[in-house]
């Protein structure tokens, strides 16, 4: 795992640009503390952070094909690497490493642009191709590693994280609105639009090659995709399905534990994280290390389901007890990370859980993040199917009960009152045939932090629908794809790339340079598990039905039939201290500071921070307004206007 | 409408603009705009309101009587009340 920066087309002295390469190297530090390289070639320059994984001695980077003719600064990991080679070399290429950015490089000079369908991995990655004076940029399939780029006189500037962006283009310093509103409702910003204007995110499983001359081509290399209804089904049993899922799952966990440096595993207690440190112990025979996060809240806290898996597993444990104190110490830090405003505290928890993991010297961690979009985990995939259900007889009120079942985990659950959940729940039903149908309730109670914009900010954003730009991204079929599949699909468009595995995931760990490995986010699994009917995912209400099947031998049954319970951390609560908020709270959203940066309306502000303070705050919507004031607020403190004093810059 | 009911108006109003849309402006909720539809109440909301009414006016709210129709305008949870207050 690492850090890469560079440009193309920019007309500087040779001196100029290692310069500016190493310093945007300086603000990915964190991401690579084992090496740093820059390489320039003519106007291209590609500069590389490393976190040392694989050929430890032989991979520093950027890395050329022996030739130097093709290089490569690449973040991520190739799972595949040890094949591909073997192929490569059955057809004549010769390596002097052991690494897998070699194998891209000859990869390339084998298969042109298509190399990247090869891959099987997490990978953002930037290509030189110095014969014909072209770069390559490509992004992994599902969004795990970060691609940010902008222009600045006739040059394409990129890097791993905005921050590094900011630090050669200081124009960029300013805030997208259209941006902020998409967060404000969908949780992050859609790519290619990210929350700095003039700043792109590279969209997932997509490449975009710059010419000599300049010109650029954007392509789409792999797709979420799921099949048109009716379709027929790729195994006619269900035990059948499940046994080639158990297989392909197999198969994701012994890739992504190749590593030259030992691997740790991430136990929340849920059924995901235990199935896959289940499957390392199985292939592995080697002490296995495993993290988990506690929380002082009760309501939060899976602390018991962790200890019975670490004892079936005989793993070695370590617990991370998260305080509100603690979560809302660390949140500058982490916004200093994330580079965007958030909605939710619990990226924090895991930022102090790499923390930890890196202090015990470990610089990779498995986990199940992923399991719920690819298998149909996500409380709002059954919600969509209550929801779905009772539309068909909305007088019957057998059916309206349903909603009862969703949401007990929580301590105020919005479902405890059926009548009551249905009118919530109705929102939207005029927009039952988008594709988005299953969000508009979540997006709904998100958007809630909207009304706290300042008048101007409402006016410029008053037109703007934060969902219109994913409707042109959509794919052309997906009306006729099976509900869950279009649930599954807008899941894995938005929150999965945006905030899950960015803020959540990506951002979090390498905050403490802890590179996050996902078997459940293997494309060969999710394109198996895209073909399975509705129905084996989502049985009735049981979740994930066809995992708990393909895993039963591996768990106890008390985790293998565990109702799914949301990572979640307390939010607006962690912001003040014996009903005081915290100094930097107190600070940022002080009405001089609020209306210096324009964005909110110091009046609500201070009211909604009355009510949090007095922990009267108890609805999903106010928690999420304040977190992403707060986060807002940072971010302009710290990325907009530079004024962040550094010990969140590691 | 007689002065007890125009003072739980008044209440329920003035409560719902400063706690659930953190304004005094009383031109932006009219007493019959729908609570629901306008996402002024949100999936937990409606427990904040029930938690308000017992508190500020002495009525129990049973759970038979978590509907939609009871909670889903100014209008609407101004009779509620006054249907609790006269029915205990």
């Amino acid at each position: 795992m690492c850090g890469i920066a560079g440009f193309v087309g920019a007309s500087m002295n040779e001196g100029d640009a290692h310069a500016a390469l190493n310093r945007m190297l300086a603000s990915l530090r964190h991401r690579g503390p084992d090496g740093q390289g820059t390489q320039v070639d003519r106007d291209c320059g590609l500069g590389h952070v490393r976190l040392a994984i694989v050929d430890p001695e032989g991979g520093h980077q950027p890395m050329d094909n022996g030739h130097g003719t093709v290089w490569v600064s690449f973040n991520g990991e190739i799972y595949n690497h040890i094949e591909l080679r073997c192929m490569l070399e059955s057809h004549g290429h010769r390596f002097r490493t052991r690494s897998d950015t070699e194998v891209i490089c000859h990869l390339y000079e084998h298969c042109g642009d298509r190399f990247v369908e090869h891959l099987n991995g997490q990978f953002a990655l930037a290509l030189r191709d110095s014969r014909r004076q072209r770069l390559v940029l490509a992004r992994d399939r599902v969004g795990i590693r970060p691609l940010f780029h902008a222009d600045h006189a006739g040059a394409l500037w990129f890097a791993s994280e905005p921050a590094a962006l900011l630090t050669v283009l200081p124009g960029l310093r300013r805030i997208d609105l259209r941006a902020l509103a998409q967060t404000f409702t969908m949780w992050s910003s859609l790519a290619p639009r990210s929350i700095f204007a003039g700043m792109h995110s590279l969209p997932p499983g997509h490449c975009l090659a710059i010419e000599a001359d300049g010109q650029r081509t954007l392509s789409r290399y792999w797709r979420w995709e799921s099949p048109e209804q009716p379709t027929p089904r790729p195994f006619a049993r269900f035990e059948e399905a499940s046994a080639h899922l158990r297989t392909l799952l197999d198969n994701a966990v012994r890739l992504r534990l190749r590593a030259d440096v030992p691997v740790a595993a991430y136990l929340s207690g849920g059924l995901d994280s235990s199935v896959i440190a289940a499957l390392i112990r199985s292939q592995d025979s080697a002490p296995l290390r495993t993290y988990s996060i506690a929380f002082e809240d009760a309501e939060f806290d899976e602390s018991v389901f962790q200890t019975r898996m670490v004892r079936h597993l005989g793993t070695r444990h370590t617990t991370v007890t998260c305080t509100r104190r603690s979560i809302g110490d660390a949140f500058p830090q982490l916004i200093a990370h994330v580079q965007a405003p958030i909605l939710r505290t619990a990226p924090a928890p895991l930022m102090l859980l790499a923390r930890r993991v890196h202090a015990d010297g470990f610089k990779v961690a498995l986990t199940g993040e992923g399991a719920d979009e690819v298998l149909g985990g996500y409380d709002l995939f059954k919600e969509a199917k209550v929801r779905r259900f009772c539309a068909r007889q909305p007088e019957s009120s057998w059916r309206r009960d349903l909603y009862a079942r969703l949401y007990g985990y929580l301590e105020h659950s919005p479902t405890a009152h059926p009548a009551l959940a249905q009118a919530f729940f109705d929102a939207g039903k005029a927009d039952s045939d988008k594709p988005w149908y299953a969000h508009l309730p979540r997006w709904k109670t998100s958007s809630r932090a909207m009304g706290f914009l300042s008048a101007d900010l409402r006016q410029a954003l008053s037109s703007f629908d934060p969902a219109e730009e994913l409707a042109p991204q959509l794919p052309g079929g997906i009306a006729r794809w099976s509900p869950l599949a279009r649930d599954q699909y807008v899941e894995a468009a938005t929150l999965l790339p945006g905030y899950l595995l960015a803020a959540q995931g990506d951002r979090a760990a390498m905050a403490h340079s802890v590179e996050g490995r996902f078997p459940f986010l293997d494309h060969h699994l999710i394109e198996f598990a895209n073909r399975l009917p509705d129905h084996w995912k989502i049985r009735g209400l049981t979740e994930k039905a066809i995992l708990r099947h393909a895993v039963a031998d591996l768990l106890p049954s008390s985790i293998a039939r565990r109702t799914k319970q949301p990572y979640r951390s307390p939010d607006s609560s962690s912001f003040f201290v014996e009903g005081k908020p915290m100094d930097y709270v107190a600070e940022l959203l002080s009405p001089q500071r609020l209306r210096e940066a324009g964005y909110f309306d110091p009046d609500k502000v201070a009211r909604l921070m009355a009510k949090c303070r007095t922990g009267n705050a108890r609805g999903f919507g106010d928690n999420q307004a304040f977190t992403g004031i707060v986060s807002t607020m940072l971010l302009d403190h710290i990325h907009v206007r530079d004024r962040y004093g550094g010990e969140g810059k590691t | 409408m007689n002065s007890d009911r125009a003072l739980i108006e008044k209440q329920v109003h003035h409560y719902l603009l400063q706690n659930l849309m953190f304004t005094d402006d009383e031109s932006q909720l009219s007493v019959e705009v729908s609570l629901l539809d306008e996402g002024i109440i949100d999936s937990t909301g409606v427990l904040e309101v029930v938690m308000f009414l017992e508190e500020q006016f002495g009525v129990q709210v049973r759970d038979d009587q978590m509907l939609p129709e009871n909670f889903d305008s100014v209008k609407a949870i101004t009779d509620f009340v006054g249907r609790l207050q006269s029915s205990s």
